[in-house]
């Protein structure tokens, strides 16, 4: 495989992998017909996100020599960032960045040719891998969402940078509303401050999704794809479903395509705390009348009709029976190329290995997309992951 | 109870969120009393020994353009609760252009006070951000613990000199020793001195003015180029520069030294809408 970016495509490839190094620890590179795909996986299998830049996007593309067989590799996410590191100092000396795999060696080497003459060369070492495929269709997520990056950019300004998770959702008269998500500890006598932010509907290009439907995720790693996509000044897509279910955060132009797909909690996971599930189900009079002085008698304000917003009514997605990873439906993941034949039909077991999930997010959606006998096989709940067996 | 603000004003808002960046510097709890017509901050750590009390005094239509309130009863027209201090200037952060900013008393699950931030937009529709600081409402019973501080007659008071130069003064300082010794006397002359075992390090201010002396009784007999000092937590008094983001019209400092031989430094910041003491 040999590529070559050059100008201000080099400063955008480093912005990609900044944004994925927020998600996990190692990135899968492959070229492929299509372009060259990085994607990468969280510890906790609850967030994917992945890259794929067209051939167009590079002044020079091959993906194989030829008689050779696509390379897949694995490789650390810091060495590779480390490459990238300073985006400014790629925005100012870099002129040209090539990228090579050589089946022989076992290094990917990676070229800056920068001004004055100077040239970069970092040789990473690199695993075999299988390929990293997550099964997931936007096609069929009933909610989406999409807005210019800037927009969404601006409404997670007021959410404290440490803030774990958020909660969308669709209020009244279409307003979006993002809303900080704190997990209730019984036991913790101090509180979080809740901040909410509002939009309208006029801010969104594309708002198709139901009153009340609502979606908690990780905000730390969609801030991941927020601020690429706002460096590139892209409209944002969010395809989401019940709550449990994946949600797709989309970029796309001409060169490139991104996908983040973050796990979101499950109605059942909630707490049924005072904010929890119990809460969520009661028609709004109850908030008011929750405790005797209530001071909200000034003007009316539209705050409660936002508490009013966040109740969900989506009903009882899954129990905890279910196993973690979710079936979605498409046999076809959108960025599965020739390879899948080549896959092994890893035993791995469902469930992700050594620790669970943090916060309990499912882990989810990973489908291997089977061996056997070349057609393409429906669902899988079996995680496709490179021999190493790794977590 | 009931408490309901509106600031519009630009700059008042922006008044608003340095004076709370400042009290978010200073401590991570405090206490907001809301009457009629003021709004207090307080902050009373009762440490045994080198412990930092603040009160701070805002005029509520310096900054308000709507205000309403009833406080505990129609006697005790005040309200008290104690928050964190970083949510709120949190909070006002979003606010720095912001259309309006209202703040209420609420009950969300949690007695709280709402910040509701109108924003500006590209489009027609308004963008509203919400934040929701909880707090505790202080008992009246202890509000007695929590009322403006006597400001005993002081042996010294001098104007202080440049708070920013005093700020990078008192910074190398602190790489030396934890404890600084402030000196001044009737005669503008201000030291602030730093000794350990291998050095003795002094900053001398002169020609900074005193006040007039609130009432004739303080010892006349005083010479005026006796130094009064006290020795202090170097840190504290960091904090309190580096807190310093509002522009003083006038910084005080006052030594007084009491019966009991216990020392105490006071430091008055004064602008045009309020006054802060420590």
């Amino acid at each position: 495989m040999k590529c070559l970016v050059t100008g201000s495509n080099v400063k955008v490839l480093g912005k990609a992998v900044h944004s994925l190094s927020r998600i996990g620890d190692e990135l899968y590179l492959e070229p492929l017909e299509d372009g060259l795909s990085l994607r990468t996986v969280n510890s906790s299998r609850s967030a994917y996100a992945c890259f794929l830049f067209a051939p167009l996007f590079f002044q020079q593309y091959q993906a194989t020599t030829p008689g050779q067989d696509l390379l897949r590799c694995k490789i650390l996410m810091k060495s590779f960032l480390s490459v990238f590191r300073s985006l400014v100092m790629l925005e100012k000396t870099v002129e040209k960045c090539c990228i090579s795999l050589n089946g022989q060696s076992s290094r990917l080497v990676v070229q800056l040719h920068c001004k004055f003459g100077v040239r970069k060369t970092h040789n990473l070492s690199f695993q075999d891998c299988e390929s990293l495929q997550a099964v997931f269709d936007p096609a069929l997520c009933p909610h989406v969402l999409r807005a210019p990056a800037r927009v969404l950019g601006e409404a997670v300004l007021p959410f404290p940078p440490a803030l774990a998770e958020v909660t969308l959702g669709i209020g009244r008269g279409c307003r979006v509303i993002l809303r900080s998500y704190h997990e209730e500890d019984a036991d913790s006598t101090v509180r979080a401050m809740v901040t909410e932010v509002c939009l309208g509907e006029e801010d969104f290009q594309q708002l198709q999704a139901q009153e009340g439907a609502a979606i908690t995720f990780c905000l730390k790693e969609f801030r991941g794809l927020l601020s690429f996509a706002e460096s590139a000044n892209l409209n944002l897509c969010i395809h989401f479903d019940a709550p449990g279910r994946p949600a797709i955060f989309t970029v796309k132009d001409s060169l490139l395509d991104g996908h983040f797909v973050l796990a979101t909690l499950s109605e059942t996971d909630s707490y049924s705390q005072d904010l929890g599930s119990l809460e969520r189900h009661r028609p709004v009079p109850q908030l008011q009348a929750h405790s005797t002085p209530h001071p909200d008698d000034f003007a009316n304000d539209d705050i409660d009709s936002y508490m009013i917003a966040m109740e969900t009514t989506i009903g009882n997605e899954g129990s905890r029976a279910l196993p973690s990873i979710s079936l979605s439906p498409g046999p076809q993941p959108p960025q599965s190329p020739g390879s899948p034949s080549e896959e092994e039909d890893e035993a791995e077991p469902s469930t992700v290995p050594g620790t669970p999930p943090p916060k309990k997010f499912r882990s989810l959606f990973f489908g291997s997309i089977l061996a056997p006998v070349g057609s393409p096989q429906g669902p899988s709940p079996v995680l496709a992951e490179d021999s190493e067996g790794e977590g | 109870m009931k408490f309901r603000g509106k600031i519009v004003d630009g700059a008042c808002l922006n008044h608003f969120t340095r004076i709370s960046n400042m009290i978010a510097k200073l401590a991570k709890t405090c206490t907001l009393r809301i009457s009629p017509d003021k709004l207090n901050f307080i902050l009373c750590d009762k440490l045994a020994n080198g412990g930092v009390s603040m009160w701070c005094e805002l005029e509520q239509e310096n900054f308000f353009s709507e205000f309403q309130m009833e406080g505990f009863s129609a006697e005790n027209n005040e309200i008290y609760l104690e928050l964190t201090s970083e949510n709120l200037s949190r909070a006002l952060k979003t606010a720095q252009n912001a259309r309006a900013l209202k703040i209420k008393l609420t009950n969300k699950h949690f007695p709280c006070l709402t910040v509701s931030v109108e924003l500006f937009s590209m489009s027609s529709s308004t963008r509203i951000a919400t934040h929701d600081i909880p707090i505790k409402v202080i008992p009246r019973k202890l509000w007695k613990d929590l009322q403006e501080p006597m400001v005993p007659d002081p042996d010294v008071s001098i104007y202080l000199p440049v708070l920013k130069t005093m700020k990078s003064v008192v910074e190398k300082m602190k790489n030396i020793s934890s404890h600084l010794v402030v000196e001044a006397n009737r005669d503008g002359e201000l030291n602030l001195k730093i000794e350990t075992e291998l050095v003795c390090v002094t900053t001398h201010f002169k020609d900074l003015g005193n006040p007039p002396l609130a009432s004739e009784s303080t010892s006349q007999d005083r010479n005026p180029e006796h130094m009064a000092e006290v020795h202090i937590d170097i840190r504290k008094l960091l904090q309190f520069l580096a807190g310093q983001q509002v522009n003083p019209t006038k910084a005080l400092c006052m030594h007084r030294i009491c019966h009991s031989g216990k020392k105490t430094l006071l430091l008055r910041v004064e602008t045009n809408e309020t006054y802060k003491r420590l």
